[in-house]
Protein backbone atom coordinates (compact mmCIF):
# COMPACT_ATOMS: atom_id res chain seq x y z
CA UNK A 1 0.00 0.00 0.00
CA UNK A 2 1.37 3.43 -0.92
CA UNK A 3 0.67 6.56 1.11
CA UNK A 4 -1.80 7.59 -1.58
CA UNK A 5 -3.58 10.82 -2.24
CA UNK A 6 -5.83 13.04 -0.14
CA UNK A 7 -7.92 13.84 -3.19
CA UNK A 8 -11.07 11.80 -3.66
CA UNK A 9 -11.24 12.59 -7.39
CA UNK A 10 -7.68 11.34 -7.89
CA UNK A 11 -8.41 8.23 -5.85
CA UNK A 12 -11.53 7.53 -7.89
CA UNK A 13 -9.65 8.01 -11.17
CA UNK A 14 -7.39 5.13 -10.11
CA UNK A 15 -9.83 2.82 -8.37
CA UNK A 16 -13.12 3.37 -10.20
CA UNK A 17 -12.71 5.75 -13.17
CA UNK A 18 -16.11 4.74 -14.54
CA UNK A 19 -17.72 6.64 -11.63
CA UNK A 20 -16.17 9.98 -12.58
CA UNK A 21 -18.19 12.59 -14.49
CA UNK A 22 -17.44 12.40 -18.20
CA UNK A 23 -16.37 8.76 -18.01
CA UNK A 24 -18.66 7.90 -20.92
CA UNK A 25 -16.03 9.40 -23.23
CA UNK A 26 -16.81 10.67 -26.71
CA UNK A 27 -20.48 10.59 -27.56
CA UNK A 28 -21.63 8.98 -30.82
CA UNK A 29 -23.50 12.01 -32.13
CA UNK A 30 -24.84 15.46 -31.31
CA UNK A 31 -26.41 15.68 -27.90
CA UNK A 32 -30.20 15.60 -27.71
CA UNK A 33 -31.85 18.42 -25.82
CA UNK A 34 -31.23 17.94 -22.11
CA UNK A 35 -32.14 19.97 -19.05
CA UNK A 36 -30.23 23.22 -18.46
CA UNK A 37 -29.90 25.16 -15.27
CA UNK A 38 -29.84 28.90 -15.64
CA UNK A 39 -28.94 31.92 -13.53
CA UNK A 40 -26.76 32.08 -10.39
CA UNK A 41 -25.56 35.27 -8.69
CA UNK A 42 -23.08 35.92 -5.91
CA UNK A 43 -22.60 39.16 -3.97
CA UNK A 44 -19.94 39.97 -1.39
CA UNK A 45 -20.51 42.08 1.68
CA UNK A 46 -18.08 42.99 4.49
CA UNK A 47 -17.38 39.67 6.27
CA UNK A 48 -19.07 37.29 3.87
CA UNK A 49 -20.80 36.43 0.64
CA UNK A 50 -24.32 35.67 -0.57
CA UNK A 51 -25.12 33.22 -3.36
CA UNK A 52 -28.56 32.92 -4.91
CA UNK A 53 -30.05 30.95 -7.77
CA UNK A 54 -33.38 30.80 -9.55
CA UNK A 55 -35.34 27.54 -9.58
CA UNK A 56 -35.86 26.90 -13.29
CA UNK A 57 -34.39 24.20 -15.54
CA UNK A 58 -35.24 24.37 -19.24
CA UNK A 59 -35.17 21.84 -22.02
CA UNK A 60 -35.25 23.76 -25.28
CA UNK A 61 -38.40 25.87 -25.08
CA UNK A 62 -39.92 23.74 -22.33
CA UNK A 63 -39.63 24.22 -18.59
CA UNK A 64 -38.02 20.98 -17.44
CA UNK A 65 -38.27 21.65 -13.70
CA UNK A 66 -39.68 24.48 -11.58
CA UNK A 67 -38.06 23.68 -8.25
CA UNK A 68 -34.49 22.72 -9.14
CA UNK A 69 -31.80 23.60 -6.61
CA UNK A 70 -28.63 24.95 -8.16
CA UNK A 71 -26.96 26.51 -5.11
CA UNK A 72 -25.34 23.97 -2.81
CA UNK A 73 -23.36 23.65 0.38
CA UNK A 74 -19.76 22.86 -0.63
CA UNK A 75 -18.37 22.65 2.88
CA UNK A 76 -18.85 24.61 6.12
CA UNK A 77 -17.22 27.75 4.67
CA UNK A 78 -18.12 27.71 1.00
CA UNK A 79 -20.96 27.22 -1.44
CA UNK A 80 -21.18 26.36 -5.11
CA UNK A 81 -23.75 26.82 -7.87
CA UNK A 82 -23.83 25.85 -11.52
CA UNK A 83 -25.27 26.95 -14.85
CA UNK A 84 -25.50 24.72 -17.89
CA UNK A 85 -26.29 21.04 -18.38
CA UNK A 86 -28.15 20.03 -15.23
CA UNK A 87 -27.07 16.38 -15.17
CA UNK A 88 -23.38 17.20 -15.50
CA UNK A 89 -23.61 20.14 -13.09
CA UNK A 90 -25.26 18.10 -10.35
CA UNK A 91 -22.63 15.37 -10.69
CA UNK A 92 -19.78 17.89 -10.68
CA UNK A 93 -21.05 19.43 -7.47
CA UNK A 94 -21.53 16.06 -5.79
CA UNK A 95 -17.95 15.11 -6.60
CA UNK A 96 -16.70 18.49 -5.39
CA UNK A 97 -18.54 18.12 -2.07
CA UNK A 98 -17.02 14.68 -1.45
CA UNK A 99 -13.60 16.00 -2.54
CA UNK A 100 -13.61 18.71 0.17
CA UNK A 101 -14.99 16.45 2.89
CA UNK A 102 -12.57 13.65 1.98
CA UNK A 103 -9.53 15.91 2.27
CA UNK A 104 -10.79 17.21 5.60
CA UNK A 105 -11.18 13.71 7.01
CA UNK A 106 -7.90 12.30 5.71
CA UNK A 107 -5.76 15.33 6.57
CA UNK A 108 -7.60 16.51 9.67
CA UNK A 109 -7.47 20.05 8.24
CA UNK A 110 -9.49 22.06 5.74
CA UNK A 111 -8.14 23.26 2.40
CA UNK A 112 -7.54 26.98 1.95
CA UNK A 113 -10.23 28.77 -0.08
CA UNK A 114 -7.83 29.14 -3.02
CA UNK A 115 -7.09 25.42 -2.97
CA UNK A 116 -10.81 24.62 -3.04
CA UNK A 117 -11.22 26.95 -6.02
CA UNK A 118 -8.29 25.22 -7.76
CA UNK A 119 -9.72 21.75 -7.17
CA UNK A 120 -12.99 22.90 -8.72
CA UNK A 121 -11.06 24.24 -11.73
CA UNK A 122 -9.48 20.82 -12.22
CA UNK A 123 -12.92 19.21 -12.26
CA UNK A 124 -14.30 21.73 -14.76
CA UNK A 125 -11.29 21.02 -16.97
CA UNK A 126 -12.08 17.31 -16.83
CA UNK A 127 -15.45 18.11 -18.36
CA UNK A 128 -14.00 19.98 -21.36
CA UNK A 129 -14.48 17.14 -23.90
CA UNK A 130 -18.15 16.88 -22.90
CA UNK A 131 -18.51 20.66 -23.03
CA UNK A 132 -17.26 20.68 -26.62
CA UNK A 133 -19.96 18.15 -27.48
CA UNK A 134 -22.65 20.38 -26.09
CA UNK A 135 -22.83 19.28 -22.46
CA UNK A 136 -21.26 22.42 -21.07
CA UNK A 137 -21.50 23.42 -17.43
CA UNK A 138 -19.77 26.16 -15.45
CA UNK A 139 -19.76 26.51 -11.67
CA UNK A 140 -19.72 29.61 -9.52
CA UNK A 141 -17.83 29.20 -6.27
CA UNK A 142 -17.97 31.49 -3.23
CA UNK A 143 -16.74 31.22 0.31
CA UNK A 144 -15.47 32.89 3.42
CA UNK A 145 -11.69 33.16 3.63
CA UNK A 146 -10.59 33.12 7.30
CA UNK A 147 -7.15 34.44 6.29
CA UNK A 148 -8.51 37.68 4.85
CA UNK A 149 -11.81 37.63 6.80
CA UNK A 150 -13.70 38.39 3.60
CA UNK A 151 -16.13 36.70 1.28
CA UNK A 152 -14.59 35.79 -2.09
CA UNK A 153 -16.10 34.72 -5.42
CA UNK A 154 -14.53 32.57 -8.16
CA UNK A 155 -15.96 32.05 -11.62
CA UNK A 156 -14.87 29.71 -14.42
CA UNK A 157 -15.31 29.26 -18.15
CA UNK A 158 -15.70 25.83 -19.77
CA UNK A 159 -11.93 25.56 -20.24
CA UNK A 160 -11.56 26.11 -16.47
CA UNK A 161 -10.06 29.61 -16.66
CA UNK A 162 -10.55 30.67 -13.07
CA UNK A 163 -11.05 34.33 -12.22
CA UNK A 164 -11.67 35.93 -8.89
CA UNK A 165 -14.42 38.53 -8.76
CA UNK A 166 -14.08 41.42 -6.31
CA UNK A 167 -17.67 42.48 -5.75
CA UNK A 168 -20.32 40.38 -7.47
CA UNK A 169 -20.68 37.88 -10.28
CA UNK A 170 -23.37 36.05 -12.18
CA UNK A 171 -23.35 33.04 -14.52
CA UNK A 172 -25.94 31.48 -16.81
CA UNK A 173 -28.37 32.67 -19.45
CA UNK A 174 -29.78 35.51 -17.35
CA UNK A 175 -26.39 36.68 -16.13
CA UNK A 176 -26.20 39.70 -18.46
CA UNK A 177 -29.38 41.14 -16.94
CA UNK A 178 -28.48 40.10 -13.38
CA UNK A 179 -25.08 41.78 -13.66
CA UNK A 180 -26.68 44.95 -15.00
CA UNK A 181 -28.97 44.99 -11.99
CA UNK A 182 -26.13 44.33 -9.55
CA UNK A 183 -23.96 47.00 -11.12
CA UNK A 184 -26.53 49.65 -10.18
CA UNK A 185 -27.35 48.28 -6.73
CA UNK A 186 -24.01 47.05 -5.38
CA UNK A 187 -22.30 49.00 -2.58
CA UNK A 188 -19.14 48.04 -0.71
CA UNK A 189 -20.83 48.53 2.67
CA UNK A 190 -23.89 46.29 2.23
CA UNK A 191 -25.26 44.42 5.22
CA UNK A 192 -25.86 40.68 4.82
CA UNK A 193 -29.60 41.19 4.45
CA UNK A 194 -29.12 44.00 1.92
CA UNK A 195 -26.77 41.79 -0.08
CA UNK A 196 -29.43 39.04 -0.06
CA UNK A 197 -32.04 41.55 -1.19
CA UNK A 198 -30.02 42.84 -4.17
CA UNK A 199 -29.11 39.26 -5.14
CA UNK A 200 -32.80 38.30 -5.21
CA UNK A 201 -33.59 41.53 -7.04
CA UNK A 202 -30.98 40.77 -9.72
CA UNK A 203 -32.57 37.34 -10.28
CA UNK A 204 -35.93 39.08 -10.60
CA UNK A 205 -34.47 41.36 -13.26
CA UNK A 206 -32.91 38.38 -15.04
CA UNK A 207 -36.26 36.57 -15.07
CA UNK A 208 -37.87 39.74 -16.41
CA UNK A 209 -35.80 39.63 -19.60
CA UNK A 210 -34.56 36.04 -19.95
CA UNK A 211 -37.09 33.26 -20.64
CA UNK A 212 -34.83 30.57 -19.20
CA UNK A 213 -34.62 32.23 -15.77
CA UNK A 214 -37.53 31.57 -13.43
CA UNK A 215 -39.02 34.40 -11.40
CA UNK A 216 -40.44 33.93 -7.88
CA UNK A 217 -43.52 31.68 -7.91
CA UNK A 218 -45.74 32.73 -4.96
CA UNK A 219 -48.56 30.36 -6.02
CA UNK A 220 -46.38 27.28 -5.60
CA UNK A 221 -44.33 29.01 -2.92
CA UNK A 222 -41.13 28.56 -4.92
CA UNK A 223 -38.52 31.21 -4.19
CA UNK A 224 -34.86 31.59 -5.12
CA UNK A 225 -32.38 29.51 -3.13
CA UNK A 226 -30.31 31.92 -1.04
CA UNK A 227 -27.21 30.92 0.94
CA UNK A 228 -24.85 33.02 3.04
CA UNK A 229 -21.29 32.17 4.05
CA UNK A 230 -19.69 34.16 6.88
CA UNK A 231 -17.26 33.55 9.73
CA UNK A 232 -20.12 31.60 11.36
CA UNK A 233 -20.18 29.19 8.43
CA UNK A 234 -22.61 28.26 5.68
CA UNK A 235 -26.28 29.04 6.18
CA UNK A 236 -29.11 28.52 3.76
CA UNK A 237 -32.03 30.91 4.10
CA UNK A 238 -35.33 29.21 4.87
CA UNK A 239 -38.22 29.82 2.45
CA UNK A 240 -39.95 31.71 5.26
CA UNK A 241 -37.05 34.17 5.28
CA UNK A 242 -36.91 34.61 1.50
CA UNK A 243 -40.67 35.03 1.08
CA UNK A 244 -40.99 38.44 2.84
CA UNK A 245 -37.98 39.77 0.87
CA UNK A 246 -39.64 38.72 -2.39
CA UNK A 247 -42.99 40.19 -1.30
CA UNK A 248 -41.36 43.51 -0.40
CA UNK A 249 -39.54 43.52 -3.73
CA UNK A 250 -42.76 42.93 -5.68
CA UNK A 251 -44.53 45.64 -3.68
CA UNK A 252 -41.71 48.10 -4.41
CA UNK A 253 -41.80 47.27 -8.12
CA UNK A 254 -45.55 47.76 -8.16
CA UNK A 255 -45.28 51.31 -6.84
CA UNK A 256 -42.13 52.21 -8.77
CA UNK A 257 -41.86 50.39 -12.08
CA UNK A 258 -38.25 51.38 -12.67
CA UNK A 259 -37.12 50.07 -9.24
CA UNK B 1 10.25 -16.54 4.15
CA UNK B 2 11.96 -17.96 7.23
CA UNK B 3 14.04 -21.10 6.78
CA UNK B 4 13.02 -24.45 8.16
CA UNK B 5 9.63 -25.91 8.81
CA UNK B 6 7.16 -24.52 11.32
CA UNK B 7 3.68 -26.00 11.62
CA UNK B 8 0.73 -23.70 10.89
CA UNK B 9 -0.22 -23.86 14.56
CA UNK B 10 3.25 -22.72 15.53
CA UNK B 11 3.20 -19.89 12.99
CA UNK B 12 -0.16 -18.60 14.17
CA UNK B 13 0.95 -18.79 17.79
CA UNK B 14 4.17 -16.93 17.04
CA UNK B 15 2.44 -14.22 15.06
CA UNK B 16 -0.28 -13.76 17.70
CA UNK B 17 2.27 -13.48 20.45
CA UNK B 18 4.24 -10.96 18.43
CA UNK B 19 1.16 -8.83 17.72
CA UNK B 20 -0.07 -9.00 21.32
CA UNK B 21 3.30 -7.84 22.63
CA UNK B 22 3.27 -4.89 20.28
CA UNK B 23 -0.26 -3.86 21.27
CA UNK B 24 0.43 -4.32 25.00
CA UNK B 25 3.12 -1.62 24.83
CA UNK B 26 0.61 1.06 23.89
CA UNK B 27 -1.93 2.94 25.96
CA UNK B 28 -5.64 2.20 25.92
CA UNK B 29 -8.65 3.67 24.18
CA UNK B 30 -12.20 3.52 25.51
CA UNK B 31 -15.35 3.66 23.39
CA UNK B 32 -18.50 4.08 25.46
CA UNK B 33 -22.13 4.89 24.76
CA UNK B 34 -24.05 7.75 26.39
CA UNK B 35 -27.65 8.94 26.03
CA UNK B 36 -27.15 10.92 22.80
CA UNK B 37 -24.38 8.96 21.15
CA UNK B 38 -20.99 7.30 21.47
CA UNK B 39 -17.95 8.75 23.19
CA UNK B 40 -14.32 7.97 22.26
CA UNK B 41 -11.60 8.62 24.82
CA UNK B 42 -7.92 7.92 24.17
CA UNK B 43 -4.90 8.55 26.28
CA UNK B 44 -2.79 10.39 23.74
CA UNK B 45 -0.15 13.00 24.55
CA UNK B 46 0.03 14.08 20.89
CA UNK B 47 -2.43 16.71 19.71
CA UNK B 48 -1.87 15.94 16.04
CA UNK B 49 -1.20 12.21 15.68
CA UNK B 50 -4.73 11.04 16.27
CA UNK B 51 -6.02 7.68 17.45
CA UNK B 52 -9.64 8.68 16.90
CA UNK B 53 -11.07 9.73 13.57
CA UNK B 54 -14.22 10.56 11.69
CA UNK B 55 -14.98 8.09 8.90
CA UNK B 56 -18.44 9.05 7.65
CA UNK B 57 -21.64 10.79 8.77
CA UNK B 58 -22.48 8.38 11.59
CA UNK B 59 -19.28 6.33 11.72
CA UNK B 60 -16.03 6.85 13.59
CA UNK B 61 -12.84 4.90 14.18
CA UNK B 62 -10.48 4.37 17.10
CA UNK B 63 -7.23 2.43 17.10
CA UNK B 64 -4.23 1.44 19.16
CA UNK B 65 -0.91 -0.08 18.17
CA UNK B 66 1.51 0.92 15.47
CA UNK B 67 0.62 4.35 14.12
CA UNK B 68 1.64 3.77 10.49
CA UNK B 69 -0.40 0.56 10.36
CA UNK B 70 -3.64 1.89 11.76
CA UNK B 71 -3.25 5.15 9.83
CA UNK B 72 -3.12 3.01 6.69
CA UNK B 73 -6.35 1.31 7.72
CA UNK B 74 -7.99 4.62 8.64
CA UNK B 75 -7.35 6.24 5.26
CA UNK B 76 -8.37 3.06 3.43
CA UNK B 77 -11.61 3.09 5.46
CA UNK B 78 -12.37 6.73 4.59
CA UNK B 79 -11.70 6.03 0.91
CA UNK B 80 -13.93 2.97 0.93
CA UNK B 81 -16.80 4.70 2.71
CA UNK B 82 -16.59 7.90 0.63
CA UNK B 83 -16.61 5.75 -2.52
CA UNK B 84 -19.69 3.86 -1.35
CA UNK B 85 -21.48 7.07 -0.40
CA UNK B 86 -20.65 8.54 -3.80
CA UNK B 87 -21.68 5.41 -5.68
CA UNK B 88 -24.92 4.72 -3.75
CA UNK B 89 -26.22 7.24 -1.23
CA UNK B 90 -25.03 8.66 2.07
CA UNK B 91 -27.61 6.53 3.92
CA UNK B 92 -26.17 3.34 2.45
CA UNK B 93 -22.82 3.71 4.17
CA UNK B 94 -22.75 1.33 7.14
CA UNK B 95 -20.26 0.45 9.84
CA UNK B 96 -20.94 -3.26 9.25
CA UNK B 97 -19.52 -2.99 5.72
CA UNK B 98 -16.47 -1.15 7.05
CA UNK B 99 -15.93 -3.64 9.89
CA UNK B 100 -16.16 -6.51 7.39
CA UNK B 101 -13.64 -4.87 5.09
CA UNK B 102 -11.24 -4.35 7.99
CA UNK B 103 -11.74 -7.94 9.17
CA UNK B 104 -10.89 -9.30 5.74
CA UNK B 105 -7.86 -7.02 5.33
CA UNK B 106 -6.47 -7.80 8.76
CA UNK B 107 -7.18 -11.53 8.32
CA UNK B 108 -5.36 -11.61 4.99
CA UNK B 109 -2.36 -9.70 6.36
CA UNK B 110 -2.22 -12.01 9.37
CA UNK B 111 -2.14 -15.20 7.29
CA UNK B 112 -0.08 -14.02 4.35
CA UNK B 113 2.54 -11.68 5.81
CA UNK B 114 5.49 -12.65 7.90
CA UNK B 115 4.70 -9.79 10.25
CA UNK B 116 1.08 -9.26 11.31
CA UNK B 117 -0.31 -5.76 11.96
CA UNK B 118 0.11 -4.78 15.61
CA UNK B 119 -3.22 -3.02 15.92
CA UNK B 120 -6.62 -3.19 17.53
CA UNK B 121 -9.48 -1.21 16.05
CA UNK B 122 -12.96 -0.09 17.01
CA UNK B 123 -15.52 0.91 14.39
CA UNK B 124 -18.65 2.52 15.84
CA UNK B 125 -21.84 3.81 14.30
CA UNK B 126 -24.35 5.96 16.11
CA UNK B 127 -27.98 4.98 15.46
CA UNK B 128 -31.16 7.05 15.52
CA UNK B 129 -31.75 5.72 19.03
CA UNK B 130 -29.38 4.08 21.50
CA UNK B 131 -30.74 0.61 20.62
CA UNK B 132 -29.37 1.08 17.09
CA UNK B 133 -25.83 2.01 18.16
CA UNK B 134 -23.25 -0.42 16.80
CA UNK B 135 -19.74 -1.03 18.11
CA UNK B 136 -17.33 -3.49 16.49
CA UNK B 137 -13.97 -4.47 17.88
CA UNK B 138 -11.38 -5.87 15.48
CA UNK B 139 -8.12 -7.50 16.42
CA UNK B 140 -4.84 -8.08 14.56
CA UNK B 141 -5.88 -11.48 13.13
CA UNK B 142 -9.14 -10.21 11.64
CA UNK B 143 -11.37 -11.43 14.49
CA UNK B 144 -14.44 -9.28 14.86
CA UNK B 145 -16.70 -8.86 17.87
CA UNK B 146 -19.98 -6.97 18.20
CA UNK B 147 -19.87 -5.06 21.50
CA UNK B 148 -22.66 -3.44 23.51
CA UNK B 149 -22.33 -0.37 25.72
CA UNK B 150 -18.57 -0.06 25.89
CA UNK B 151 -15.29 -1.54 24.74
CA UNK B 152 -11.63 -1.01 25.57
CA UNK B 153 -8.63 -1.72 23.35
CA UNK B 154 -4.89 -1.44 23.87
CA UNK B 155 -2.27 -2.20 26.48
CA UNK B 156 -4.15 -2.75 29.70
CA UNK B 157 -7.57 -3.38 28.14
CA UNK B 158 -8.48 -6.11 30.68
CA UNK B 159 -8.08 -3.74 33.65
CA UNK B 160 -9.89 -0.99 31.77
CA UNK B 161 -12.77 -3.30 30.82
CA UNK B 162 -13.19 -4.41 34.45
CA UNK B 163 -13.57 -0.80 35.54
CA UNK B 164 -15.95 -0.01 32.66
CA UNK B 165 -18.12 -3.03 33.47
CA UNK B 166 -18.46 -1.84 37.02
CA UNK B 167 -19.33 1.80 36.33
CA UNK B 168 -21.02 1.95 32.92
CA UNK B 169 -24.77 2.69 32.95
CA UNK B 170 -27.03 2.62 29.91
CA UNK B 171 -28.40 6.04 29.06
CA UNK B 172 -25.81 7.91 31.15
CA UNK B 173 -25.10 11.58 30.40
CA UNK B 174 -22.07 12.71 28.38
CA UNK B 175 -20.29 13.95 31.51
CA UNK B 176 -20.96 10.63 33.29
CA UNK B 177 -19.68 8.63 30.32
CA UNK B 178 -16.52 10.76 30.22
CA UNK B 179 -16.02 10.24 33.95
CA UNK B 180 -16.42 6.47 33.62
CA UNK B 181 -14.01 6.39 30.68
CA UNK B 182 -11.36 8.57 32.33
CA UNK B 183 -11.60 6.59 35.57
CA UNK B 184 -11.11 3.34 33.63
CA UNK B 185 -8.11 4.73 31.76
CA UNK B 186 -6.59 5.99 35.02
CA UNK B 187 -6.86 2.50 36.52
CA UNK B 188 -4.70 1.05 33.79
CA UNK B 189 -0.99 1.47 34.25
CA UNK B 190 0.95 1.66 31.02
CA UNK B 191 4.18 -0.31 31.00
CA UNK B 192 7.18 1.68 32.16
CA UNK B 193 5.26 3.76 34.70
CA UNK B 194 5.41 3.06 38.45
CA UNK B 195 2.58 0.79 39.61
CA UNK B 196 1.62 2.88 42.62
CA UNK B 197 1.77 6.40 41.15
CA UNK B 198 -1.66 8.00 40.80
CA UNK B 199 -1.87 9.32 37.27
CA UNK B 200 -3.90 12.37 36.39
CA UNK B 201 -5.44 12.53 32.93
CA UNK B 202 -6.09 16.08 31.76
CA UNK B 203 -7.15 17.81 28.57
CA UNK B 204 -3.46 17.86 27.61
CA UNK B 205 -3.03 14.09 27.43
CA UNK B 206 -6.52 13.01 26.39
CA UNK B 207 -7.95 12.81 22.91
CA UNK B 208 -11.75 12.90 22.96
CA UNK B 209 -14.27 12.64 20.16
CA UNK B 210 -17.92 11.81 19.94
CA UNK B 211 -20.66 10.74 17.59
CA UNK B 212 -23.63 12.86 18.57
CA UNK B 213 -26.95 11.68 17.12
CA UNK B 214 -28.51 15.12 17.70
CA UNK B 215 -26.14 16.76 15.19
CA UNK B 216 -27.12 17.17 11.54
CA UNK B 217 -25.42 15.09 8.83
CA UNK B 218 -21.77 14.73 9.95
CA UNK B 219 -22.23 13.62 13.53
CA UNK B 220 -18.61 13.25 14.57
CA UNK B 221 -17.12 16.01 16.66
CA UNK B 222 -13.81 16.43 18.45
CA UNK B 223 -13.77 17.83 21.95
CA UNK B 224 -10.47 19.52 22.69
CA UNK B 225 -8.84 22.47 24.43
CA UNK B 226 -10.96 24.57 26.75
CA UNK B 227 -14.20 22.72 25.89
CA UNK B 228 -12.63 19.46 27.04
CA UNK B 229 -11.12 21.07 30.12
CA UNK B 230 -14.56 22.48 31.06
CA UNK B 231 -16.22 19.11 30.55
CA UNK B 232 -13.56 17.38 32.64
CA UNK B 233 -13.99 19.95 35.40
CA UNK B 234 -17.75 19.36 35.34
CA UNK B 235 -17.04 15.64 35.50
CA UNK B 236 -14.86 15.79 38.58
CA UNK B 237 -17.18 18.24 40.37
CA UNK B 238 -20.28 16.05 40.08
Amino acid sequence: MTPGTSSFADFLSQSAPHLLPGAAGALPGPVAEVAHGTTIVAVTFPGGVIMAGDRRATQGHMIAQRDVEKVHHADDFSCVGYAGTAGVGAELIRLFQVELEHYEKIEGATLSLDAKANRLAAMVKGNLPMALQGLAVVPLFAGYDPDTETGRIFSYDIAAAKSEERAYESIGSGSVFAKGSLKKRFRTDLSQDDAARIAIESLYDAADDDTATGGPDPIRRLYPIVAAVTADGYRRYADDEVEPVVSALIADRTTSAGG
Amino acid sequence: MPFGYASPEQQVRDKSEYARKGIARGRSVVVITYADGILFVAENPSATLHKISEIYDRIAFAAVGKYNEFENLRTAGIRLMDSRGYMYDRRDVTSRALANAYAQTLGAIFTESVKPYEVEIVVAEVGRSSEDDQIYKLTFDGSIADERGFVAIGGASDQVTTSLKEHHRDGQSLADALRVAVRALTVSVPPGLPQNGERVLTAANLEVGMLDRTRARRQFKRIAGSTLADLLAQTSAS
